[in-house]
C-alpha cells in the first residue's frame, strides 16, 4: 500500500533521514521505533509532505506522491495525527473533529462523530469545551479520534502514548487495535517500544536516520539488541 | 472649562461613525496578525486605494443616467460601486502577499516586515506621482438629509456609514464562525501545521485572508472619503495607526476584539474632542493603549485559553 524507497530528507544542513525504505500492506500495523532523534517523526513529516525529501519516493496505492504539499497528501487518504497533538486550542471538541472531517462531502460526518464518542465517551462529555482547556490524555483521544475523522486509508500516529498515564495508554492502544481490526492499516511511531511490538504486524528499528533492524513485531520483542537497547533490559 | 452634557448625544453619533471605520480596518491587520503573526504596515495603503478605487467607480458609473435618476438607482450605483471597489483593493492585497511576503515566508520576521513598509511607501507614491499630491474632492451624489435625533444632528451619509459598517462587521463575523472556509481559516491561524494535515490548502487561506482585510479596510477608505468630502494619497497614515491601535487595544488576532476595539477608540476620541479638544484626541487614544498594555498585556479580548504544549 505505502512504499517508501530510499528517503533523504535534511534539515538545512544536517541530514535527519540518511536512506529510509519502509513498506506497509493493506491491513497492517507496522511501527517504527528509536532513541530521540532517530528520526521517526521525520519520516512521518516528509511522508504526509510537511517536510520535502532530497531524495527517494514515496508510492502510495500504486501513485507517486513524493514532494506533494500535504493537504494534497491528505486527500489521497494518508492521515497523519502529529505528535504533540497539534489540537486547535481555541476550537471546541467537536469543531475539531469536523475539522479532521474537513476534505470530507458525503453527508455521513455526525454519525463519524458519533463513532469517535464512542470510542471515547470521555470526548462526548466535553464536546462543547474548547480544546486548550483539555488534558493531556484528552488531547490525545481527540488527535486520534480527529484523525479518523478524514476516513483514512493509512493511519500514521506519531507517538500516541506521549505523556500519558497507564491506564490512557492502554485506552489509545486498545483503540488502535480495534480500529485496526475493523479494516484500518496503520503505521505507529513509537517511543514505548514494548507495547508498539505488542500489537505490531512489524516493525523498523531506526538508528539516527537509518534502519537498523527490521522484522515481526514478535520477532524484534525477542531479538536481543533490541531488548537492551529499547526495553531497557541488561 | 465648562462641561457641557448636552452634546454627548452628537459624540456618541460621531464616535460610532469613526469607531466603524476603525473597526474595519482593525480587522485587516488583526486577520494577518492571526495568521502570520505580521504586523502589515502596508494596511493602511488598502485604505487609501479602497477609495481611490471608488472615486474612479463612482466617476465612471455617475455617467450611466440610469443610476442618477431614481433612489433605486442611487442604491444600485453605491452597492455597485462599494462591491468593485472592495474586490479590487482586495485583489490589491493578494498581489502584495503574493509578490512581497510570500517570497519571505521563511525569512526572519523582521524581513516581511521591513517588505511591507516598502509596500507601503511604493503605493503611496504611486499615487501621489500617477494621480495627484494633492487632496481630491469626493462627491456624494446623492441628496444628503439631516435628521435631528435624540439631540444630535445624524445625516442620511453617517446612516449609510454605520447601517454599510455594521452589515460587514456582522458578515465577517457569520462568515468566520459559520461557514467552512472561516472555519479553516481559524484553524490555520491556530495550528497552521495541524490545518495543513486536514487538508486546508494553506496557502489559499493566507491568500483569501489577503483580499478580506483590504477589502474591509477599502470599504472604511471610501466611507472616509464620503464622511470628509476628500482624499489624499497619505491618507490611509493616521487611520493606519489608530486603527493598528485599536486592533491591540482588543486583543490583536481576536477578531471580535478589533472590533471593540475600533469602538472604544472611535467614542473616546469622540467624546476627548467634544469634551477636551481635538488636539487631544490622539494623545488620549495613545494613553488608553498604554493603559492596556499595562494592565492587560493581551489586549480586552486577548486569548484566554492558554495553549498546552
Ligand atoms: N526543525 C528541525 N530543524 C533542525 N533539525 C531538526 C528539526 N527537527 C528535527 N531535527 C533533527 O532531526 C533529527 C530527527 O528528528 P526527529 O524529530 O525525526 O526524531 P524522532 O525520532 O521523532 O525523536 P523523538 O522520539 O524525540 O520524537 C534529530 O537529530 C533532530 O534534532
Ligand atoms: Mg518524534
Amino acid at each position: 500500500m505505502l512504499k517508501v524507497e530510499n528517503l533523504h530528507t535534511f534539515y538545512g544542513q544536517i541530514e535527519a533521514l540518511k536512506g529510509i525504505t519502509v513498506n506497509v500492506e493493506q491491513g497492517e500495523i507496522v511501527t517504527l521505533i528509536g532513541a530521540n532523534g532517530a528520526g521517526k517523526s521525520t519520516t512521518l513529516k516528509t511522508i504526509s509532505g510537511q517536510l520535502t525529501p532530497q531524495k527517494g519516493s514515496i508510492t502510495f496505492e500504486g501513485e507517486d506522491v513524493t514532494g506533494l504539499e500535504a493537504h494534497v497528501v491528505t486527500g489521497k487518504g494518508i492521515i497523519q495525527v502529529p505528535e504533540g497533538r497539534h489540537i486547535f486550542p481555541r476550537m471546541s471538541v467537536e469543531e475539531n473533529l469536523e475539522m479532521g472531517a474537513f476534505l470530507r462531502k458525503d453527508d455521513e460526518i455526525k454519525d463519524d462523530i458519533a463513532m469517535v464518542y464512542d470510542l471515547f465517551p470521555r470526548l462526548k462529555e466535553r464536546r462543547l469545551q474548547k480544546g486548550g482547556t483539555l488534558s493531556g490524555g484528552e488531547q490525545q483521544m481527540l488527535a486520534t479520534g480527529r484523525g479518523l475523522m478524514a476516513r483514512p486509508k493509512l493511519l500514521m500516529l506519531d507517538e500516541p502514548s506521549m505523556g500519558l498515564a497507564p491506564v490512557i495508554v492502554d485506552v489509545i492502544f486498545d483503540t488502535i487495535v480495534r480500529i485496526n481490526k475493523e479494516g484500518m492499516t496503520i503505521l505507529l511511531v513509537e517511543q514505548n517500544a514494548a507495547m508498539a511490538l505488542q500489537v505490531a504486524d512489524r516493525g523498523y528499528v531506526l538508528e539516527t536516520g537509518s534502519i537498523a533492524l527490521e522484522g515481526g513485531g514478535k520477532e524484534l520483542l525477542h531479538n536481543e539488541q533490541v531488548r537492551k537497547t529499547y526495553l531497557g533490559e541488561v | 472649562m465648562s462641561i457641557d452634557l448636552s452634546t454627548v448625544p452628537q459624540q456618541i453619533v460621531n464616535g460610532v461613525t469613526l469607531g466603524g471605520m476603525y473597526a474595519l480596518i482593525a480587522l485587516g491587520y488583526t486577520l494577518v496578525y492571526g495568521i502570520l503573526l505580521m504586523i502589515n504596515f502596508a494596511h493602511s495603503e488598502m485604505f487609501m486605494a479602497g477609495a481611490y478605487f471608488g472615486l474612479l467607480f463612482l466617476n465612471i458609473l455617475s455617467k450611466v443616467a440610469f443610476f442618477t435618476s431614481s433612489t433605486i438607482g442611487f442604491i444600485l450605483l453605491y452597492v455597485i460601486v462599494f462591491l468593485l471597489a472592495m474586490t479590487c483593493t482586495g485583489i490589491l492585497g493578494m498581489l502584495t502577499e503574493r509578490f512581497a511576503y510570500r517570497p519571505l515566508r521563511h525569512a526572519p520576521r523582521l524581513a516581511p516586515l521591513i517588505s511591507a513598509i516598502g509596500v507601503s511607501l511604493f503605493l503611496q507614491n504611486a499615487a501621489l506621482l500617477w494621480i495627484s499630491s494633492r487632496s481630491i474632492p469626493f462627491p456624494v451624489l446623492f441628496p444628503v438629509k439631516n435628521y435631528r435625533i435624540a439631540g444630535a444632528n445624524v445625516s442620511t451619509l453617517q446612516i449609510l456609514i454605520v447601517v454599510s459598517t455594521i452589515l460587514l462587521l456582522i458578515g465577517l463575523d457569520t462568515f468566520i464562525s459559520k461557514t467552512k472556509i472561516g472555519k479553516a481559516m481559524r484553524a490555520t491561524s491556530q495550528d497552521r501545521d495541524a490545518a495543513g494535515l486536514m487538508g486546508v490548502n494553506i496557502n489559499s487561506v493566507i491568500a483569501l485572508t489577503f483580499f478580506i482585510g483590504p477589502a474591509l479596510g477599502g470599504a472604511a477608505g471610501m466611507f472616509s472619503g464620503m464622511y470628509y468630502g476628500n482624499i489624499k494619497y497619505n491618507m490611509g497614515f493616521i487611520p493606519g495607526i489608530k486603527s493598528f491601535t485599536a486592533a491591540v487595544i482588543g486583543g490583536i488576532g481576536n477578531l471580535r476584539g478589533a472590533m471593540l476595539g475600533g469602538f472604544i477608540l472611535g467614542f473616546i476620541e469622540a467624546i476627548a474632542a467634544g469634551f477636551l479638544s481635538s488636539g487631544y484626541k490622539d494623545v488620549i487614544a495613545f494613553l488608553i493603549l498604554i493603559l492596556v498594555l499595562i494592565f492587560r498585556p493581551g489586549g480586552l479580548l486577548g486569548e484566554s485559553v492558554v495553549e498546552k504544549v
